[in-house]
């Protein structure tokens, strides 16, 4: 890890970011740092994740197999989705969001650069003691939406279910830092002239997310305390006998579930908003409508949870109105899918990585959409639901939509990270192989489901006749399995000896572009003025802008200081949490000590240094 | 795109040709499953639709402009307020023609019920189903069996974990969640899953909401029979072992075989075997009246009086075994009656020389074991 602070070896200064070794990376609040941790630990879960979804296949390749007990399997399929959204999907996003706004919005750091950092050690600390439930043979096993009844302790005794809820309420503790450190950078950090409506794409659904974040992970976490006290000090909210109802819980994760999608795919969308021009020479086709459809999106998402639900008995009149709701947000999705094709139309098409991820994103993610239309008809959506169909359907929007656009997203922006091009040749192997191995997986599935064969199974009868489909996503599973291992030996090769980037290696329009690859640790030696949505594009303000942006500045601007606090901090906060296990009060009561003393210590810490 | 085959290959699936698929969804056969049918492959067309159109103008931008030099410079195109309307409106349109028919179809599927309707009350088990029959006073296990052309309403509900009944080519699927408690006078709140099968046959099913560790092994099968065969079969589930017996055709309360007490304790006098049976069978009766299988096994007519495992009553007439996971058969139900928790992970019943939820080890013989599947066998 250490070897990678040498982006820029001749700085050397008291102030964030150039220092080098493990311990400038444990104290650094230099958002383009955290961005690598969080993209270095993100693809690490992704593998960790991706193990278990190979095991999975391999399980099911053929019908009634026994390679894997039930007890296991439904350990993995749990913690593979878990962690592939939690640990994955969320946080590689979040590295997009930690490198690229600040520069795109012409700022040297997010507003709250410490808390930034805390964010990324309470995410690695909840990833990891998430993870520690295998080495403890008590992983997760109630599948990631964790359903009442199954939850409750007569039906997952041991620290399985306590594992999870812990886990999952540490993480959402970083999401919800995360969220309030980008509202508040995009809000007052922005470079004079940038207007919202002059803002990228990608930092225009920065900025939606970062609501969804804080609105979203709050409704979880309250349905998260709940289910810890029902299982670790006896309340009754999921429980029937008590008369409590378990379809509580489901609208609670639900209400949370559904704007988590978005989440998860409007950074993605954001990403290709901006790859998409660039690769077609074109500005994007009808930009306000995009925001507004982004806009859009995050706000209706709140109103279909439901569409989770359709199988749990709601009534006809729930039905119709969640039905309704499901298939208005169809409409700006669709308004986005347009607009991105006439963006590339009359344009001029250059097939970098980048783009071909970004297009491939367009046509598979269509596939995902559509078939979510197909289960936002209640009706049809009660054979679909928990059958292979629906597996098929979000691993379309999940991997072909969030997925997808975030590898186009590490394209497009290696050279500005690292100062080198991620190597063409394995860039288009790392995208054929996915294009191949993640249909080949996925597309298969629709026909498993809708033949009969339910998720959540750890084998299926024979008499299915459904063995083709699962074999065939099995070999599927290891060309996608394949394409992964591309892409980190691309990312390895190409940071040490990859072809060396310029400033603007893509002719790209927005702000990143104007500094150099790598930038220096303060982003900007002197902020630019920006008078339109593409101001690299413009002769006379793209000089004015290089000629601030990419010079010696005569005194270096004065960064905030390392701190080793947010490390310590995420560190008692996660054993606070995890005493939470034992159910004993004044254990808990008294992790708090460690706590207070980390929050008392980091507001006694001057910022800035000495002087400023 | 090379995966533009697969659009074909759906075509293929949303037009039938599904026989061969014993638990397809696609292939309906009540008038609920074909509401939903219909809508699914109307949907699918609007979907195949909207496919072509976004593909089609994708592959012609990837070939049509690709870049051919680097000093190309395009014209620079904002935006077209026309066109913006247009692609708005378009989908827009084909989602209302969606909605309506699905609302309809939401409204059509949970109708009131028919005042000929059988109810018939499901209760999910980890890992089984309960079929209680309040009109005709019968309760069977994992399979249910149904008059054809008779409307039904099945009333659903959970004992321990949320399961969901699905027997895709009788219909979607609907939760069995646990009920809450209410307060006096307030009426607990069931689904319920109403629908009319159109033809007899064999139909299979599962549990589709992820309920522990053997839900994949929550299986079904839903038996329609035509109105004399499903009145002969409620006949034969009085008389399977009622009728052997002389006197009271009511059987007195029993008292339950707690475990822990001696099974030799209570011989069971009055149960005399009918003259011309098979000695195996007749062991196998007494066996399994004297062990501890009765504390949570009924057999109607018997002794036999445990209400909180499967019914056993007509077990011989079924056709599959453990929630309709294998055979039904003399081999696998000793297999099943020695070690069940071997077959099927976390089941509650105990083996031979292991306990299973609360109760102890039955310690039948491998003898005792053959008679006791015997006689299950035996009960048609």
């Amino acid at each position: 890890m250490s070897s990678v602070g040498t982006a820029a070896p001749e700085q050397q200064d008291t102030s964030h970011g150039e220092e080098t070794g493990l311990w400038s990376w444990i104290t650094t609040v230099d958002h383009k740092r955290i961005a690598i941790m969080y993209f270095v630990t993100a693809t690490f879960f992704f593998f960790v994740a991706g193990v278990k979804a190979l095991a999975i296949r391999v399980q099911l390749m053929f019908p009634e197999q026994t390679l894997i007990t039930p007890e296991v399997y439904n350990q993995f399929f749990t913690m593979h989705g878990t962690t592939m959204i939690f640990l994955v999907a969320m946080p590689m996003a979040v590295a997009f969001f930690n490198y690229v706004v600040p520069l795109q919005i012409g700022a040297r750091d997010v507003a709250f650069p410490r808390l930034n950092a805390l964010s990324y050690w309470v995410f690695l600390f909840g990833g990891l003691y998430l993870n520690s439930s295998f080495l403890f043979g008590a992983a997760p096993h109630a599948s990631w939406v964790g359903y009442a009844t199954l939850t409750m302790p007569e039906f997952s005794p041991g620290q399985n279910t306590n594992f999870w809820l812990i886990g999952l309420s540490i993480l959402g503790i970083a999401s919800i830092a995360g969220g309030v450190n980008f509202i508040t950078t995009i809000i007052n950090m922005r470079a004079p002239g940038m207007k919202l409506m002059r803002m990228p794409l990608f930092t225009w659904m920065t900025f939606v997310t970062s609501f969804l974040l804080i609105t979203a992970i709050p409704v979880i976490g309250v349905a998260l305390i709940y289910l810890g006290f029902d299982r670790l000090f006896g309340t009754v909210f999921f429980q029937p006998g008590g008369g409590g109802d378990p379809v509580l819980w489901q609208h609670l994760f639900w209400i949370f579930g559904h704007p988590e999608v978005y989440i998860l795919i409007l950074p993605a969308f954001g990403v290709i908003s901006d790859v998409i021009p660039t690769f077609s020479k074109k500005p994007l086709f009808g930009y306000p409508i995009v925001v507004y459809a982004g806009l859009l999106i995050g706000f209706i998402g709140w109103g279909v949870w439901s569409h989770h639900m359709f199988t749990v008995g709601l009534g006809p009149i729930a039905d119709s109105f969640f039905v309704a709701a499901t298939m208005i947000i169809a409409i700006p999705t669709g308004v986005k899918i347009f607009n991105w094709i006439a963006t590339m139309w009359g344009g001029s098409l250059k097939f970098t990585t980048a783009m071909l991820f970004s297009v491939g994103l367009v046509a598979v993610f269509t596939v995902g959409g559509l078939s979510g239309i197909m289960h936002a008809s209640a009706p049809v959506n009660l054979q679909q639901h928990d059958s292979y169909f629906v597996v098929a359907h979000f691993h379309y929007v999940i991997v072909g939509g969030a997925m997808m656009g975030l590898w186009a997203g590490l394209y497009y922006w290696f050279p500005k990270v690292r100062g080198r091009f991620l190597d063409e040749t394995l860039g288009k192997w790392h995208f054929w192989t996915t294009m191949i191995g993640f249909n080949l997986t996925f597309f298969p599935m629709h026909f498993a489901g809708l033949f009969g064969m339910p998720r959540r199974i750890y084998t299926y009868s024979a008499e299915l006749n459904v063995d083709i489909y699962n074999q065939l996503s099995t070999v599927g599973a290891f060309i996608f399995g394949a394409s992964a291992v591309i892409m980190v030996w691309n990312l390895v090769k190409s940071w040490r000896s990859g072809e060396k980037a310029p400033a603007n290696p893509w002719g790209a329009p927005h702000l990143e572009w104007s500094i150099p690859s790598p930038p220096h640790h303060y982003n900007f030696p002197a902020i630019p003025e920006v008078r339109s949505r593409e101001p690299l594009w413009n002769d006379g303000e793209r000089e004015e802008i290089l000629a601030k942006t990419m010079h010696e500045p005569d005194s270096e601007p004065v960064m905030p200081n390392p701190s080793y606090w947010p490390i310590l901090l995420a560190a008692s906060i996660t054993l606070i949490w995890a005493l939470v296990m034992t159910g004993i009060w004044w254990v808990i009561a008294l992790a708090i000590l460690p706590v207070i003393y980390c929050v008392f210590k980091w507001g006694m810490e001057p910022a800035f240094p000495e002087g400023h | 795109m090379a995966s533009l085959v697969l659009p074909l290959l759906m075509m293929g699936v949303a037009t039938g040709c599904a026989e061969e698929y014993p638990q397809s969804s696609i292939s309906p056969h009540t008038d609920f499953a074909e509401i939903i049918h219909s809508l699914y492959v109307s949907i699918f067309w609007w979907s195949m639709l909207i496919l072509a159109v976004v593909w089609v103008l994708l592959a012609w931008v990837i070939v049509k402009y690709r870049r051919k030099s680097e000093d190309e410079k395009p014209r620079q195109i904002r935006g077209h307020l026309g066109l913006e309307i247009g692609w708005t409106i378009g989908p827009a349109l084909i989602v209302i023609a969606i909605a309506i028919p699905t609302i309809q179809a939401v409204f059509a599927t949970q109708q009131p019920v028919a005042d000929d309707a059988m109810t018939v009350e499901v209760t999910g088990h980890q890992f089984w189903w309960e079929f209680h029959y309040p009109e005709q006073g019968v309760t069977t296990a994992n399979e249910l069996w149904l008059p054809v052309d008779q409307p039904v309403n099945l009333r659903l509900e959970s004992n321990d974990v949320i399961h969901s009944f699905w027997v895709p080519k009788l219909g979607g699927k609907r939760d069995l969640n646990p009920v809450p408690a209410v307060r006096e006078g307030q009426d607990p709140k069931y689904n319920w899953l109403y629908f009319t099968p159109r033809e007899t046959g064999v139909f299979m099913g599962q549990c589709a909401e992820f309920c522990g560790q053997s839900h994949a092994l929550m299986a079904m099968r839903v038996v329609v029979e035509t109105e004399e065969g499903f009145q002969d079969w409620i006949d034969r589930w009085f008389a399977s072992e009622g009728a052997d017996f002389p006197g009271d055709p009511e059987p007195e309360e029993p008292e339950l075989q707690m475990p822990g007490m001696d099974p030799d304790d209570e011989p069971d006098e009055t149960q005399v075997a009918a003259e011309d049976e098979d000695p195996l069978v007749a062991l196998g009766r007494e066996t399994f009246l004297n062990s501890t299988c009765i504390a949570c096994h009924g057999v109607e007519g018997t002794a036999a009086q445990g209400v909180i495992a499967p019914n056993l009553t007509l077990f011989g007439a079924r056709k599959t075994l453990g929630a309709g996971i294998m055979e039904n058969n003399q081999e696998n139900l000793v297999r099943w009656i020695i070690d069940p928790q071997g077959i099927k992970a976390a089941v509650a019943m105990p083996g031979t020389e292991y306990p299973g939820g609360n109760w102890p080890a039955t310690g039948l013989s491998d003898e005792e074991v053959e008679a006791v599947a015997a006689y299950l066998l035996s009960l048609k």
